[in-house]
């Protein structure tokens, strides 16, 4: 079982997927979730406290935004863990919005410099480039280390 | 001294040509006989660039300037130091910068350091970083200098102090520390306090080497054979004193102005960041938190250590805002050993955000310049990086001790 990152970091499709094939999803909604029902959390959803852009210091630079380094402070830390990655460019809304595009662009590069297999795929725009991105994704899935390979 | 031969810096930029300073950066370069180049690369670097080097960028000029970093690393151009420069207010060139500095730093082995420039950056702003620069690029051999021979006097002209130290045979042997009032004087002062404690006259002296904000100044008064800015200087000075020449360290030095983080490797600089735009966090504000808690500035650090930061609200951003934290934190009842450890704290805090993150902290921590010896400030940087700090013995004269290291280097060439 290795543990995925996927881009864009809140896509279900993506999260699902990696499920299925038996590993664990890096995904924006499990650290969301540990925001939102954490106690001492003023005000869901406005989740991020004032101290978070200040451990996004680690992965963005003092004159980055601070919503940049708010981001980081959640998304960095699931690049670090990373064992795999699966990065779908240009993709619609829908299948996961990212918002912040400078966040989008750091959090590439991040992971792209770490030392994991990464899947790069480009959004399907067809039912046929559909079935070859699922198609993909399963076969990398697949190619990943099983639970015994871990211990 | 003797006429060098040009530097040839690669001006890695997006666009300093549009931003009103690039006659700043002619002007700071051709003052210590450095040239900017822009490094050449093909133009069909640019399709690929953002794949390449792994970060997608909208603007093409950013993506211009990762494929003149990687023209520098691949040795296309033909450079001897990197500045790398972008915009203050730009956060897609704030991420670039970053890692271009980062790739070009650990690919190539060139010296390179980073600005972000506003409109009103002005030559002498740059001076110091773009002299650490052709320094590290120039006189590599005089930074691999690890023993002071001979008997040779160095002087730190600071902005709140003046220091003095003379050495003889690797030993210090006199040293002098004042207050910077005029410039001239306070050094003729430190100087003569230091000349006393050796037991020597100026005359016997056989080389002086000068560093520090007044470092022309009183060059040129004391006809010394080094004055040189105090990035190399201090990174110098402090791994001698921490003995710690060989391998990597990091030096954090807090001074009176600017602070400066420099990570070192075999006693040269390779990263290095200096306060810049804001000076919120330096030994000033402990100075000002001093007067205002009616301690003198040698017994904060032991206040400090007696109090618990956590227990007062300080704004870690702003030298104005901080006081006014403080103040009103009195107002409200606050305990001096707390108001005197949150001050602690607060700059250390600032030093992390603002310039740690752009050197990677290595052990040794060496921690030097005045406000070292604020038992405050060492355990507060301890408590925030999880790391063992180290204050080296005589570590407020760490420039004035670098300076007499390095210029003994010119009486073995006469």
């Amino acid at each position: 079982m290795a543990k995925v990152f996927i881009y864009p970091t809140n896509s279900l499709i993506l999260s699902d997927l990696v499920e299925r094939f038996g590993h664990t999803p890096l995904a924006m909604m499990e650290k969301i979730h540990e925001k939102i029902s954490t106690v001492g959390v003023d005000s869901p959803p406005m989740n991020i406290t004032p101290e978070d852009p200040k451990h996004g210091l680690k992965y963005a630079a003092v004159e980055v935004p601070a919503g940049v380094r708010g981001r980081m402070a959640l998304v960095g830390p699931m690049i670090d863990n990373a064992e795999a990655a699966i990065i779908v460019s240009e993709s619609v809304a829908a299948f996961g919005c990212m918002g912040c595009a400078r966040t989008n662009e750091l959090t590439k590069f991040l992971i792209r410099k770490r030392d994991v297999p990464i899947l790069e795929l480009t959004y399907p725009r067809t039912e046929d480039e559909g079935h070859d991105f699922v198609y993909k994704i399963a076969e990398f899935l697949k190619s990943l280390p099983k639970k015994e390979a871990e211990a | 001294m003797k006429e060098e031969g040009k530097v040839k810096i690669a001006l890695v930029s997006c666009g300093s040509e549009f931003a009103g300073v690039q006659k700043e950066l002619e002007s700071a370069a051709e003052s210590l006989n450095a040239k900017l180049v822009y490094p050449e690369m093909e133009i069909t670097a640019l399709d690929t660039i953002g794949k390449d080097f792994g970060l997608e960028v909208a603007s093409p000029d950013l993506k211009l300037m990762m494929a003149r970093a990687k023209a520098v690393v691949e040795g296309i151009a033909n450079v001897d130091g990197v500045f790398v420069a972008t915009c203050f207010r730009c956060a897609e060139a704030a991420i670039v910068r970053n890692e271009v500095r980062r790739y070009i730093f650990e690919n190539s082995g060139l010296p390179v350091i980073s600005y972000s420039f506003t409109e009103r950056t002005a030559a002498a702003t740059l001076l110091t970083r773009m002299e650490a620069l052709t320094t590290i690029a120039r006189r590599k051999h005089l930074l691999a200098r690890e023993k002071q021979t001979g008997i040779t006097a160095g002087l730190d002209s600071g902005s709140t102090t003046t220091k003095a130290v003379i050495m003889r045979d690797n030993e210090i042997i006199g040293e002098g520390w004042v207050p910077t009032i005029k410039v001239i004087e306070s050094a003729e002062k430190a100087f003569q306090q230091a000349l006393d404690q050796a037991g020597l006259k100026k005359e016997d002296i056989q080389a002086i080497g000068t560093t520090g904000y007044g470092r022309f100044l009183i060059g040129d008064h004391f006809d010394a054979q080094l004055a040189q800015e105090e990035i190399t200087v201090n990174s110098k000075g402090a791994v001698y004193l921490a003995d710690s020449q060989r391998g990597s360290a990091t030096v954090i030095d807090i001074g009176g102005m600017d602070n400066k983080a420099i990570s070192v490797q075999d006693g040269i600089p390779g990263m290095f960041t200096m306060g810049g735009i804001c000076a919120g966090a330096s030994g000033r504000f402990l100075e000002m938190t001093a007067k205002r808690l009616g301690v003198e500035i040698t017994e904060l650090g032991d206040l400090a250590v007696k109090g618990i930061d956590k227990n007062v609200d300080m704004n870690s951003y702003c030298i104005v805002f901080g006081i006014q934290s403080l103040v009103n934190s009195l107002a409200k009842g606050a305990a001096p050993e707390d108001v005197a450890a949150a001050a602690c704290h607060s700059v250390v805090e600032q030093i992390f955000e603002q310039q740690l993150q752009e050197v990677e902290v290595k052990e040794p921590l060496i921690l030097v310049g005045g406000s070292s010896l604020i038992a405050g400030v060492p355990k507060a940087l301890e408590a925030l990086l999880k790391v063992e700090v180290l204050v080296p013995p005589h570590s407020q004269l760490i420039g004035a001790v670098g300076a007499a290291l390095l210029v003994s280097g010119y009486i073995e060439q006469e």
